[in-house]
């Protein structure tokens, strides 16, 4: 059994441990609320524009001539996958989550021969895929000096994205987030943004629009600037999401500790018990001898 | 009947404005000048830099934007741009900050036609601001 001293130690060390964790729920709970508001007011400038593009798709005549960003590059050999992470660690599941769910999509990606890239953005996903993925990862991106995410920077990831489209470097984009649905739930995402996947999903209304200028012209100004929209929509819900799953990481972790410390109490004190019984019958045995 | 429609403003951060009583909206459309009034037809469009004007019965608004879409449907006029300022808020300074901006991008050499027509469309409506 532990002596005394030794049972002390931990117990300072548990508390100690129990104080920052306690500290960084706190920051996460504060944290989380701003996101939060972002993640659900940045929703409406996604949903808008998914709207008039679909619109505009459907009123498309001419589907074989349409943009390639819309129609793809009609054969899908090339995977490029945009994995979103965060920067810190020590936010449960968050990280592992996206990463488990990415992983699954490579290996199905690689046994049907295709080819795969990979784009990193946030340095834990990078950590995490090098090991395995490690020569397929062609970029890695981290946004550690922004405070919030912001569209400039999604912009960026969006215009890159663009680029190595237009330089034929693949054919199809997924990218890769955590849906926030709430505190304890974040739905792992695959959302394919090249070439743009509408299945599924009805327009809103059958009703014929006037262009100016034509559909095509628009449509090659929009969808560039979608990918960016989407992309910023995603690094939203993940800052939302990150701060949710580290909050209810480091409430656990909190709880945990508290636990552990009772736990600890309750052997010093017994322990320390044991040694006053046991001097005691030391001295009386001794007086009997006598 | 009123003449009034709705406008809703979105960027990418939040919902920037929402307005239900405008009568009439003045935005700059990539061919020229769009006015739009109740019962326009469903119309998509995208925007070059300029000023938005929205009139309504509190008095009328100006805005400066840089790019965007615009969707009107159903006497609801949508919109989405990335970079929006209302004029009122906007100081001498900051006027000045994207004016240099603005200057410097027209001044590349390394850009294609339509990007130095859309920087040199920015200029000329900062200049005009003044």
């Amino acid at each position: 059994m532990a002596s005394l001293d030794d049972l002390k130690k931990r117990i300072t060390s548990v508390k100690s441990t129990q104080k920052i964790t306690k500290a960084m729920k706190m920051v996460a709970a504060a944290k989380l609320r701003k996101a939060q508001e972002s993640a659900e007011r940045g929703r409406p400038y996604s949903k808008k524009m998914n709207n008039v593009i679909l619109n505009l798709s459907n009123g498309i005549s001419d589907k074989e001539n349409a943009p390639r960003l819309l129609s793809g590059t009609g054969q899908e050999k090339t995977h490029l996958c945009v994995v979103m992470t965060s920067d810190r660690g020590l936010c449960g599941g968050f990280n592992s989550n996206i990463i488990k769910k990415a992983k699954s999509y490579f290996s199905k990606i690689l046994d049907e021969g295709k080819e795969l890239k990979i784009i990193t953005v946030g340095s834990k996903g990078n950590d995490q895929l090098k090991r395995v993925y490690g020569d397929k990862i062609i970029e890695n991106i981290s946004f550690k000096e922004s405070k919030n995410a912001n569209y400039f920077d999604a912009d960026k990831v969006g215009k890159m994205v663009i680029e190595k489209f237009e330089a034929s470097e693949f054919d199809v984009c997924t990218i890769f987030y955590n849906q926030f649905k709430n505190v304890i739930t974040q739905i792992p995402q695959a959302q394919q943004i090249i070439p743009l996947n509408n299945e599924g999903e009805e327009s809103s209304s059958e009703e014929s629009y006037e262009f100016e200028p034509d559909e095509d012209e628009i449509l090659s100004n929009l969808l560039p600037k979608n990918i960016s929209t989407q992309i910023f929509k995603a690094m939203l819900e993940n800052s939302a999401s990150e701060q949710g799953s580290r909050m209810s990481a480091m409430d656990n972790a909190t709880r945990n500790a508290g636990e552990m410390v009772d736990k600890l109490t309750i052997e010093y004190n017994r322990s320390r018990q044991a040694a006053i019984t046991k001097e005691l019958i030391e001295i009386i045995s001794g007086a009997e001898s006598l | 009947m009123s003449e009034e429609f709705k406008v809703e403003i979105v960027n990418p951060e939040k919902s920037f404005l929402v307005k239900d009583d405008v009568s009439e909206v003045v935005v700059p459309a990539f061919e020229g000048e769009m006015g739009i009034l109740k019962d326009h037809i469903s119309i998509i469009s995208f925007l070059k830099p300029g000023i938005i004007k929205i009139v309504s019965k509190s008095g009328d608004e100006n805005y400066y934007v840089e790019d965007g879409i615009v969707e009107f449907k159903n006497n609801n006029l949508s919109i989405l741009t990335s970079t929006i300022f209302n004029l009122a808020d906007m100081d001498k300074s900051k006027q000045q900050d994207l004016l240099k901006q603005a200057e410097e991008e027209a001044n590349k050499t390394d850009i294609n036609d339509q990007s130095k027509y859309l920087a040199d469309q920015k200029v000329e409506v900062l200049r005009s601001i003044n």
